[in-house]
């Protein structure tokens, strides 16, 4: 570009803003998309869903977190009223400072929600003064105590940031100029404040302004992550802040990830003896887990689904590396996207109305891919052959069939999870949770394939066939429950079934009573064991054993007992008839997202992996068909750094830099297509030499080598297994 | 008594103001007075004063200062992050804001002193001027100069003013290297246990009669002095339990008078907060409800250090536990605890001299962090990808403070950590994913 300028000189350009077209989300989402024509619809689908899964998963949060955030905030209006009274014991205790330990559990991405909200519902109802500070911005005291006199004071402070950065290191900080930063400050403000708000402007924002000005709004600090802070930092904070406590109502909130010890670990007793702690304990993770997966996962209305291996995936990424509710969503959410991105019938995925509409609007290329998917194949191999025939070749036909599917399809997701509901009550009050203790294990057991021909299943009837009549009837009326909120015919007939057998039940109380039965049986019963009494031996005791077995087995079985066989064998047939996985359903595809490998390679990213895929194998990345091998042997033609690369792992732990050197070369000769019998074959010259150094210093940044002092001219491999 | 009574110079009046504020301090009060002298006299550059934590040292300077209406400041010296801060402070309240206001951006001692003296010439001290420094040990580590200055800062001014430094260290632990000027010594020792329970009477319940409450602070002195003397646990302890031993006055059982009743009555109480004395295992909110409830749900509401029980995602328990047995196990170990086929080796002849020693003794040995994957993943029952998140494991867990990395932040190559947890919280840990740590560990072979 040209300039009018005379001088030399550099000269900034800013790219004018108009050029550029602002690509908006959608367009990203277009942007190789399969199936173009109808993205825009999937799109906002797309949105649609995730929007509801954003707001409802913050209302949960919210409902989940009520309980301790309603205490923390009667804490904060309770210090700062007993500040006011002038009582014995609240005298004796008015230099402690009052401190809320909030154990909120490891998963620390979580934990940003719980507290903005705490700090939202703290100023609106209790406090206008509430600062939060993080330990990565407070590693000195005087940063810690700029950032909180900077979040007390006013938003003023934030519009100079980028100054402030600047000045980050000099002492005193560009807010209340001509001052420092100390608490004094903080006590001056808090008192003009507080002298402004009492005389002038009686109408306020908050509820009961007359209530608020005879007490002083506590000043709140909340410390996000208190193990990650310095110690001392901490320390002298909070001495510094115990010589003011008479003259401004501190409190400070801390959030704690491990255990509530940190506090004895972090503070010495003349620091913590400042304090007044108490203790608030937050929900655990799983709970939390388990609520979103109920309320997402786990029921019809929400059509979006996911397989079970994607559900495997991002469960076993909770349960093993981070415990954070906050990454499942975002994982469902990646899901949600890449199934609405890479599937084009994935306008089919959404309330029945529409879904119905949007079948008649499919085109021919849609229509083309519903004949392709395997399960409608399935389908129609099943049909008579003129009806093969019409689905094959009647687009109109196949709408209509198409709107039928996909209301069989709704219909067996109304069914599928009131039926696992009950499956799960039963069988999760047996010892030993032969089908898991959580509702979601059990999902994905019915996911992955028919539950019933599983082991634990069957182990579970038997067990459930051996349970007392007092246990079984609660648990067949918890089913009862379940079932009766439910809105389809099939689960109506159930529940009816169901409550007959209840009143069946409840009959034989009454007709047990009337007639004392079975004391034949008994007496039968009992003799064999009499016998066992003597003294016999082993073959004997082994005869009678078995036969006392046989006889109980062609024992006559009360009536109690032939009622719970036949409960058992409803709850066996309802389980047959409603948990087939929903691969066998006819149209899963378009609401089931199953490509479980995109989901790892997104989250759970395999750095290591993937730099030695590339080495090993540059084709999967480069994409050049010279560079395609079989068997896994390098081609000449490779980069340098493969060849390098395949050459060092022939190697032992010390690599000799000479002979790495001649056997690049040789590799290196044979791809510029040298005759081998050439004198030149294999010499090293200073390109081959300057490519080689490359090569290797490219490895050592990598971590693959490393130098070592051990021998000259060596390095050390720093990993281990040969090709 | 007398030691306190006749100082020339001050008003009779004042002086018996002090005295009455000063139970048990006169000797040392009257010592610092007459140290100090006469209003207008020359006092001695700098005084150190030290003793134990609650021996009354602040409370005293303070009483002196404000009573005899000398003009002083007071200076605490946590909160001076920087020598400016302390150098605003001390002009601010001997001479104003304006003065405070005369300083630089970054102070030196020299602009300090420059303005001190400024001011000084525009209003000569007719009275000492007092500066006293509180927790005076964090002056050690300040700049090397600023603690002989203040030491001789009578000389450096010129101006008749007095240095006061209080702290809880004595005077051998502060001296430079390079030497300074002596300052006077003055101890203040520790409360005997009649002066405890005179100081503690004086916070009396307003609805009791002294006597009471000082029978009350009798049988807590019988009880944790033997185990406590610091004036302000003691203090916390007679506020908390004080509701619990008036109980039974309040239905009405036993009256004031009947000591050996309310005794019997209180006695188990004061046991059990025995056990958690110093640790402040719960707020003295939460104790008095607990109190409350007592016999019905005691168990509902317990201490800090009751709750040791971390949830740790299942690979972060496996990091932990391969941590722990990278910390306490000699490396040359590990081939004998993760190779198949090792052979036992014998504890005696293998290891040299000093590796005899518990390692649960010496503490937790750094390892590096190939170290600590190799045993992870010969640890770890199922086979595991080395995926990012399992690296991000690590560091999570260094800033849980389950480990703490031994080498610098910066260095990215082979980074080095210590476990920094105990053995009983490992057991409970690898307990939870069946994991018989006890077998992987040298120490109890």
């Amino acid at each position: 570009m040209s300039t009018s300028s005379v001088s030399k000189g550099c000269f900034v350009f800013k790219p004018s803003a108009k050029k550029k077209k602002q690509l908006s989300l959608e367009d990203h989402f277009t942007d190789g998309c399969e199936g173009a024509e109808n993205s825009e619809v999937r799109f906002k689908l797309c949105q649609l869903l995730w929007e509801r899964i954003k707001t409802d998963t913050e209302v949960l949060q919210d409902e989940l977190n009520r309980k301790v955030l309603d205490s923390l905030l009667d804490l904060t209006r309770k210090c700062s009223s007993t500040r006011q009274h002038s009582d014995w014991a609240s005298k004796m205790r008015a230099s402690e400072i009052p401190t809320a330990a909030l154990v909120l559990g490891v998963n620390v991405p979580d934990h940003d929600m719980t507290f903005q909200s705490l700090s939202e519902q703290l100023q609106q109802s209790v406090t206008p003064h509430v600062a939060s500070v993080q330990a990565k911005e407070c590693g000195t005291l005087k940063h810690l105590m700029k950032r909180v006199l900077e979040k007390l004071t006013g938003t003023d402070v934030a519009v100079d940031d980028d100054e402030e950065e600047e000045e980050a290191e000099q002492t005193s900080a560009p807010l209340l100029k001509g001052t420092h930063c100390s608490l004094g400050t903080l006590c001056d403000w808090y008192n003009t404040k507080r002298k402004k708000s009492s005389s002038g402007t009686p109408g306020k924002k908050r509820s009961s302004p007359a209530k608020d000005e005879q007490q002083q709004p506590p000043v709140v600090i909340i410390f996000k992550d208190l193990e990650a802070f310095n110690p001392r930092v901490l320390q002298s904070f909070i001495l510094i802040c115990s010589l003011y406590i008479e003259r401004l109502p501190l409190m400070f909130i801390f959030g704690i990830a491990t255990s509530p010890s940190t506090i004895q670990h972090m503070l010495p007793h003349s620091v913590s003896s400042l304090l007044c702690i108490e203790l608030f304990q937050s929900l655990s993770c799983t709970q939390h887990l388990a609520t979103v997966i109920d309320k997402f996962i786990l029921t019809h209305q929400f059509p979006f689904k996911l397989n079970g291996k994607v559900m495997q995936v991002l469960i076993s990424i909770f349960l093993y590396h981070d415990f954070s509710v906050r990454n499942f969503i975002k994982g469902v959410q990646l899901a949600l996207l890449e199934h609405f991105h890479s599937q084009p019938l994935s306008v089919l995925c959404c309330a029945k109305k529409e879904a119905l509409l949007n079948v008649t609007q499919l085109s021919v290329r849609d229509l083309e891919r519903i004949r392709q998917l395997p399960s409608f194949k399935r389908y129609v191999e099943r049909q008579e052959t003129e009806e093969q025939v019409r689905l094959l070749k009647d687009d109109g036909y196949l709408k209509d069939v198409c709107q039928r599917l996909i209301k069989d399809l709704r219909k067996y997701h109304k069914n599928y999870y009131p039926v696992l509901r009950c499956l799960h009550t039963l069988a999760s009050s047996l010892p030993r949770y032969p089908l898991g203790k959580q509702i979601r294990e059990l999902h994905l057991i019915c996911l992955e394939k028919n539950v019933w021909e599983n082991e634990d299943y069957q182990s579970a009837m038997k067990l459930l066939k051996m349970l007392a009549k007092e246990e079984l009837v609660m648990l067949l009326q918890r089913c009862a429950e379940i079932l009766q909120q439910v809105k389809s015919k099939k689960m109506k007939n159930a529940l009816n079934q169901l409550e007959e057998m209840l009143v069946k039940f409840k009959q034989l109380d009454t007709a047990k009573a009337a007639v004392e039965s079975v004391p034949d049986v008994e007496e039968s019963f009992t003799s064999p064991v009499k016998n066992l009494q003597k003294k016999t031996d082993l073959f004997q005791l082994q005869k009678t054993l078995l036969e006392l077995n046989e006889s109980r087995r062609s024992k006559k079985l009360s009536p109690f007992e032939v009622l719970r066989n036949e409960a058992i064998d409803f709850i066996d047939g309802l389980v047959k008839s409603h948990l087939s996985p929903p691969e066998s359903q006819t149209l899963n595809e378009v609401c089931y997202y199953s490509s479980s490998a995109t989901v790892r390679r997104h989250l759970n990213a395999t750095p290591r992996t993937s730099i030695q895929a590339a080495l090993n194998t540059p084709y999967y990345y480069i994409q050049n068909d010279s560079l395609k091998t079989e068997d896994g042997s390098v081609s000449n033609a490779a980069p340098d750094i493969c060849i390098a690369y395949k050459l060092h792992l022939e190697c032992g732990r010390l690599i000799n830099l000479f002979d790495w050197l001649e056997a690049y070369a040789t590799v290196v000769s044979g791809a510029e297509g040298n005759d081998p019998d050439s004198e030149d074959f294999g010499k090293v010259d200073q390109v081959k030499h300057a490519r080689f150094i490359q090569a290797v210093s490219e490895l050592e940044f990598l971590g693959f080598i490393k130098s070592t002092k051990q021998k000259t001219d060596h390095v050390a491999r720093l990993t281990w297994g040969g090709c | 008594m007398s030691a306190l009574s006749q100082h020339p110079g001050y008003e009779e009046e004042k002086l018996q103001r002090v005295r009455e504020q000063l139970p048990c301090r006169e000797n040392q009060a009257g010592l610092l007075l007459s140290l100090l002298g006469q209003p207008q006299q020359y006092s001695y550059p700098s005084i150190f004063i030290y003793g134990h934590r609650a021996s009354g040292k602040s409370h005293v300077m303070q009483v002196l200062l404000k009573e005899l209406e000398l003009p002083h400041a007071t200076v605490s010296c946590v909160e001076c992050v920087s020598n400016s801060l302390l150098f605003e402070q001390v002009l601010l309240s001997l001479f104003g804001c304006e003065a405070a206001a005369m300083l630089t951006r970054k102070p030196s001692l020299s602009d300090f002193v420059r303005i001190y003296r400024h001011q000084c010439s525009q209003s000569p001290a007719t009275q000492t001027r007092y500066i006293v420094m509180e927790k005076a040990e964090l002056l050690r580590d300040a700049d090397a100069n600023l603690l002989p200055a203040l030491l001789r800062l009578q000389e450096l001014v010129e101006d008749n003013v007095t240095v006061i430094l209080l702290s809880e260290i004595s005077w051998d632990k502060f001296r430079p290297n390079t030497g300074c000027f002596e300052p006077l010594l003055l101890h203040f020792p520790d409360y005997s246990k009649g002066e405890l329970q005179q100081i503690l009477s004086q916070d009396r319940h307003p609805s009791y009669s002294a006597e009471f409450y000082s029978s009350y602070v009798n049988i807590l002195l019988g009880v944790f002095f033997s185990v406590c003397r610091d004036l302000r646990e003691l203090r916390h302890l007679a506020a908390l339990n004080f509701s619990k031993f008036c109980e039974p006055l309040a239905e009405g059982k036993v009256k004031e008078t009947d000591t050996h009743k309310l005794w019997r009555n209180i006695e188990p109480h004061l046991k059990k907060a025995m056990q958690t004395v110093y640790l402040r295992e719960v707020s003295s909110l939460q104790w008095e409800q607990m109190q409350q409830m007592e016999e019905k749900e005691a168990g509902a509401l317990r201490g800090l250090s009751a709750h040791t029980h971390v949830e740790l995602p299942y690979y972060s328990k496996f990091l932990l536990i391969a941590a722990y047995l990278a910390s306490y196990n000699p490396a040359r170990a590990d081939k004998r605890f993760f190779l198949k086929h090792a052979g036992k080796i014998k504890k005696t002849n293998f290891l040299k001299k000093n590796e005899k020693t518990s390692n649960h003794l010496l503490g937790p040995k750094p390892f590096p962090l190939d170290r600590l994957l190799a045993i992870f993943y010969s640890v770890v029952d199922s086979r595991v990808a080395p995926t990012a998140s399992i690296f991000s494991q690590i560091s999570s867990l260094v800033t849980l403070q389950l480990l703490s990395q031994v080498s610098h932040d910066d260095q990215l190559d082979a980074p080095k950590y210590k476990c920094a947890v105990s053995l009983d919280f490992i057991r409970a840990i690898s307990r939870t994913v069946n994991f018989e740590i006890v077998k992987y560990l040298y120490d109890f072979l």
